[in-house]
């Protein structure tokens, strides 16, 4: 039962679906808002512009249309939906959970608020399925991240519960999307507290999506970026300016000159 | 020459962190990235360099070596066990390097916690645990016997 109520029709007896519908609009516009401020007042734009002519005049050959085409598929299918650009396994997965959990939460949550808003309209029972198995799987990769795969806390000694800017994405990501479950369990439950939990869980989703110019979140937008300016670098050999491959030096030995002095 | 990081191609994963005999290779409290911070006291050892997966790590020249407007990029392959450093210098020459980083495949070697704690005899003994079985020599280390030391002294 619990899983396959909508928790938010079931809301719709103490507020008004309109209230609940313009809050996530407000949201929506508040993470649009907060990512273009984002990029203006860290330059990333013109940074990846600039990055990207440089490694255009660098470049041993031009890309054509084509190339340019695969480059792109290449990085949304292996960077982005795969989140190839981490080395460790470990992290990967998490990352993995944490990503596709949040974009199933995220997804049902809109369709819930927006489609099923009152019981008047019965919700099919997999989109509540589907939003606690984002919701958990959010929690899953990101406990195990926060708690496990964290660098710089064990091995500098550092307290796990150490707080600092760069937890703030994570952790009030974690916070809404617990805070979020607890309240659908304990309205379906009927129990007393679900009121004063759903009021955590706005005051964190609100953290979350207000916390852009200050929070990591804004990564979803500048690592693709990142990813696609590294490999076209790859295609055009400029090769981040990397050395070659030690197969094929550009110089090697051979070049070597005598010493010039006397 | 230290070492700095290029934010943007790191992802945090902490290599860095862990092998700096420094310990100034930390992670950044806004972005989660690793940073070196105090480049006045890197031992210019590379480690760092050597072990991002990332490449994102690069050396800053020093002025007499490499003026300002220089590059060093180093890219290390495992599987090849080769390292290759590009040095670009201001005025466009460029160098580059090529060298073996050992000469036992990558991996190879085996981590004190892979070998079988030392028994009690063995630290009465003069070699250290495993001693004669990593320099490969049968029958343990040549020391000298007792008729061969001059006579008198012991």
């Amino acid at each position: 039962m619990m899983l396959t109520s909508n928790p938010f029709a079931e809301l719709s007896a103490s507020i008004a679906p309109a209230v609940i519908q313009t809050y996530v609009v407000i949201m929506i516009v508040l993470v649009a808002a907060g990512t273009l401020f984002d990029i203006v007042h860290k330059g990333s734009a013109r940074y990846f512009l600039d990055n990207w002519r440089k490694s255009k005049s660098k470049g041993a050959k031009e890309i054509g249309g084509g190339e340019l085409v695969s480059v792109a598929i290449k990085t949304g299918l292996v960077d982005v939906l795969a989140s190839g650009e981490f080395c460790n396994a470990r992290r990967r997965v998490a990352h993995l959970l944490t990503m596709y959990g949040f974009v199933i939460y995220v997804i049902t949550t809109a369709i819930m608020v927006f489609a099923y808003p009152t019981p008047a309209t019965p919700t099919p029972a997999i989109l509540p399925q589907l939003w606690w198995l984002g919701g958990l799987m959010v929690c899953l990769g990101g406990y195990w991240f926060w708690f496990f795969i964290r660098v710089d806390v064990a091995a500098e000694g550092n307290s796990p519960l150490r707080l600092m800017r760069a937890d703030l994405f994570i952790l009030s990501l974690l916070a809404s999307v617990t805070l979020g479950l607890i309240w659908a369990f304990l309205q379906s439950r009927g129990g007393s507290g679900a009121s004063v939990v759903f009021g955590l869980y706005i005051i964190a989703t609100t953290v979350l999506f207000g916390s852009v110019p200050w929070s990591k979140f804004a990564h979803m937008f500048f690592k693709p970026a990142a990813a696609f300016e590294k490999r076209i670098s790859y295609s055009n050999g400029s090769r981040s300016n990397l050395p070659g491959p030690a197969d094929k030096p550009e110089v090697f030995g051979s070049a070597r000159g005598q010493p010039r002095h006397y | 020459m230290p070492t700095f990081v290029y934010m943007t191609r790191c992802d945090g994963c902490g290599h860095c962190v862990d092998i700096c005999p420094s310990d100034i290779m930390h992670i950044d409290k806004t972005y989660r990235r690793a940073y070196n911070i105090e480049p006045n006291m890197c031992w210019e050892c590379y480690s760092c360099v050597k072990a991002c997966p990332q490449n994102a790590i690069d050396a800053r020249g020093y002025a007499d070596f490499a003026p300002l407007g220089h590059s060093v990029r180093v890219l290390r392959e495992e599987k090849k066990g080769m390292i290759s450093w590009k040095i670009k210098f201001r005025n466009g020459h460029e160098k580059n390097f090529v060298s073996p980083i050992r000469t036992t495949p990558w991996g190879s070697i085996k981590g004190p916690a892979e070998y079988d704690a030392p028994r009690p005899e063995d630290f009465a003994k003069q070699e250290l645990a495993h001693e004669p079985e990593a320099l490969k020599i049968k029958g343990g280390l040549p020391a000298l016997r007792r008729d061969q030391l001059k006579q008198g002294v012991v």
